[in-house]
């Protein structure tokens, strides 16, 4: 057996800086000989992400192009910022950036502190049995599926559903929710908070968990009350992995949920409903207006990109905590 | 305090804080005590707004059509008893397809996922592998940028994916984030294992099925987890590159019914009571649906801390 090991190799803990490009193709050469099982594990793992990631990344270029499916991306006219520029002379720029925005926004405000929020009850809960009864429960709509979601809240908001009900007997209109604009982002925001709640607060939850005991006695024996130790151990325990969720959060602004979106809009609502994803998926998938909705999809990824370095960056101002 | 120190030999990803309540705090005053009352009436609140929709869906569905649309208000018991939506779902060949595609995509996807994952953590795993760091920067590179829809479906057209199942399995074979995962419960496996693996003459191969996988089965159950939810629940890229209607996953007949209301095929008779019956036969569908999942929610419950808490920020 001539497998060769660690132990078996030249020590060389620190090595040496990049050499010349042939020293270095040789000493590879020889890493891809040595570790060649190892390397055959992760060909096909590189070969998945190089072909269904970085291809779409090539094919963004029909962005650029007027893409002719005959010649194929690299045989289209290319027509420079074309398409962008028809995109934003367009009649639904605006409402389609202030849509994707908002309805995001709103998510952030009321579905990002809900579990924090959950986290800290069910921490002040003395019942360890109701405790787990309300987890039980609250973690059960995570894995339902949004079309059964999506399924339930057309129901629930038709004409007749419960909460247009609801809605009438607060004094609004027998109009059915689910086709007043107006209602929309709530319902959206509504049935995201309501079904991922629980499970959201899992994480902050183990980090609850996670917090030294001591410190709260030591809190306790300065004569700190439940409403001190709460503002003073508890909320600086979780602030660390508060940021960090925040910013994967905000990094995704321009992207969230646009399969439920799909499911529960219709032309009536597009007013509110409408959000970048969505028109690049009616003006891409179902017009077969490729060049034009991949512009689109790539002004949306872009902009994603920047809101996430700017988030990033202001979180390792703030607290000092950065996800790179 | 009461902390043991445990002879086990589990690595640390394994031994995750056990979530139970650890701070004893007595309680005094009647400020504390008027809190604990409302957060209790809060959290039942709570269950019951989560809870109430799953148990409407499940009363409606065993409803009377016709007493049903009636209905107005809360309802707390189904109005009559009736099972003939169910048997209108069972009896729908849509239906039976979409539960046997979904399974196949399921098993299948869930097994192709954590083959390639398993392989490609433990290539990861190893820093002495000179393409280490360029891999690992390629695949987290992934999780910030994509070529978005378009490009996408481009790409499974040009393979010819469409109307096969592969569409919606090889484009999801790998994820970036539970390759991060299991790849650092692999490195926190202590490297003695290893070594003593080697020794005995173990290859890649063998260290691999042998000694990280049995060791790291908790977390692996956790991706595996992931995996499998997210093929059970996907709908959107089964409904842009199937159309056959053959190969159509549960989801996409459950849309076709919830949300374009197409329960017509499973109607017959006067159009009366066809409204009312199609109302019921969407809660029924609801219920068909959900029960394989709440069938083995008992089962994954025990690794949803873990499973979240792997899930968590690591590197």
């Amino acid at each position: 057996m001539n497998t060769p090991r660690r132990a078996a190799m030249p020590a060389s803990p620190n090595p040496a800086p990049a050499r010349a490009p042939a020293g270095y193709l040789r000493r590879l050469g020889r890493d891809l000989a040595r570790n060649r099982v190892a390397y055959l594990m992760l060909l096909p793992v590189v070969l998945y992400f190089a072909v269904f990631h970085y291809v779409p990344m090539y094919g963004t270029l029909i962005a650029f192009k007027d893409f002719n499916p005959a010649a194929g991306i690299a045989g289209s006219e290319w027509v420079g910022l074309d398409w962008f520029r028809q995109f934003f002379n367009g009649l639904f720029v605006e409402r389609l950036i202030a849509n994707t925005l908002l309805l995001n926004i709103y998510d952030v405000l009321f579905g990002f502190p809900a579990p924090i929020v959950l986290a800290l009850l069910l921490n002040e809960l003395t019942s360890e049995k109701f405790r787990r009864l309300v987890q039980t429960i609250t973690y059960l709509p995570h894995f339902i599926s949004v079309v059964v979601v999506a399924g339930m809240l057309l129901d629930f908001a038709a004409r007749d559903g419960i909460l247009t009900q609801v809605a009438v007997a607060l004094g609004g209109t027998p109009d059915p929710l689910i086709n007043d604009p107006s209602w929309f982002r709530t319902l959206f925001v509504g049935s995201e908070i309501w079904q991922s709640v629980g499970w959201g607060s899992i994480i902050y939850l183990a980090t609850l968990f996670g917090i030294n005991p001591s410190l709260y006695e030591a809190a306790r024996i300065d004569g700190a009350n439940r409403w001190q130790r709460m503002v003073h151990v508890t909320l600086p325990g979780l602030l660390p992995i508060v940021s960090t969720l925040l910013v994967l959060r905000l990094g995704q602004l321009m992207t969230v949920g646009f399969e439920k979106v799909i499911l529960l809009y219709n032309p009536g609502t597009y007013e509110t409903a409408d959000v970048i994803s969505t028109y690049v998926y009616r003006h891409g998938i179902l017009d077969a207006n490729y060049s034009y909705a991949a512009a689109v999809g790539l002004c949306n990824s872009a902009v994603a990109l920047l809101l996430l370095a700017a988030a990033n960056r202001l979180s390792r101002k703030l607290t000092g905590n950065s996800i790179w | 305090m009461h902390e043991t120190m445990q002879g086990s030999p589990l690595p640390p990803a394994a031994t995750l804080p056990r979530l139970r309540l650890r701070h004893y705090r007595p309680r005094r005053g009647w400020g504390s005590a008027a809190f604990d009352t409302l957060n209790v009436t809060v959290l039942t609140l709570l269950c019951f707004i989560t809870f109430y929709p799953f148990y409407y869906v499940l009363i409606a569905s065993l409803s009377e059509p016709v007493a049903l649309a009636a209905h107005q208000g809360l309802m707390l018991l189904p109005q009559g008893l009736s099972f003939e939506a169910f048997g209108r779902v069972w009896q729908n060949p849509m239906v039976r397809s979409g539960f046997a595609n979904t399974l196949f995509i399921v098993v299948g996807g869930t097994a192709l996922n954590l083959v390639l994952t398993c392989c490609g953590a433990y290539a990861l795993s190893r820093r002495r592998l000179m393409l280490e760091k360029p891999v690992m920067l390629m695949i987290i590179f992934t999780m910030f940028f994509t070529g978005g829809l378009v490009p996408n479906y481009l790409l499974v057209r040009d393979l010819g994916l469409l109307d096969s199942r592969w569409a919606v399995i090889l484009p999801f074979a790998v994820s970036a984030w539970n390759l991060i995962i299991l790849r650092s419960a692999f490195n926190a496996v202590p490297k003695d294992y290893e070594e003593a693996a080697r020794i005995d003459g173990a290859g890649d191969l063998t260290i691999l099925t042998q000694v990280y996988v049995p060791l790291c089965m908790p977390t692996l159950a956790v991706v595996a987890m992931f995996y499998a939810v997210a093929h059970w629940n996907g709908y959107f890229y089964s409904m842009i590159y199937l159309s056959d209607r053959e190969l159509f996953p549960l989801q996409l007949v459950l849309r076709e019914i919830l949300v374009s209301s197409s329960t017509d095929s499973m109607m017959t008779g006067e159009a009366a009571g066809r409204e009312a019956l199609s109302t019921t036969i969407k809660y029924a569908t609801v219920i068909v649906a959900t029960l394989p999942v709440l069938a083995v929610y008992p089962f994954l419950q025990r690794f949803f801390a873990k499973g979240v808490l792997v899930g968590g920020i690591k590197e």
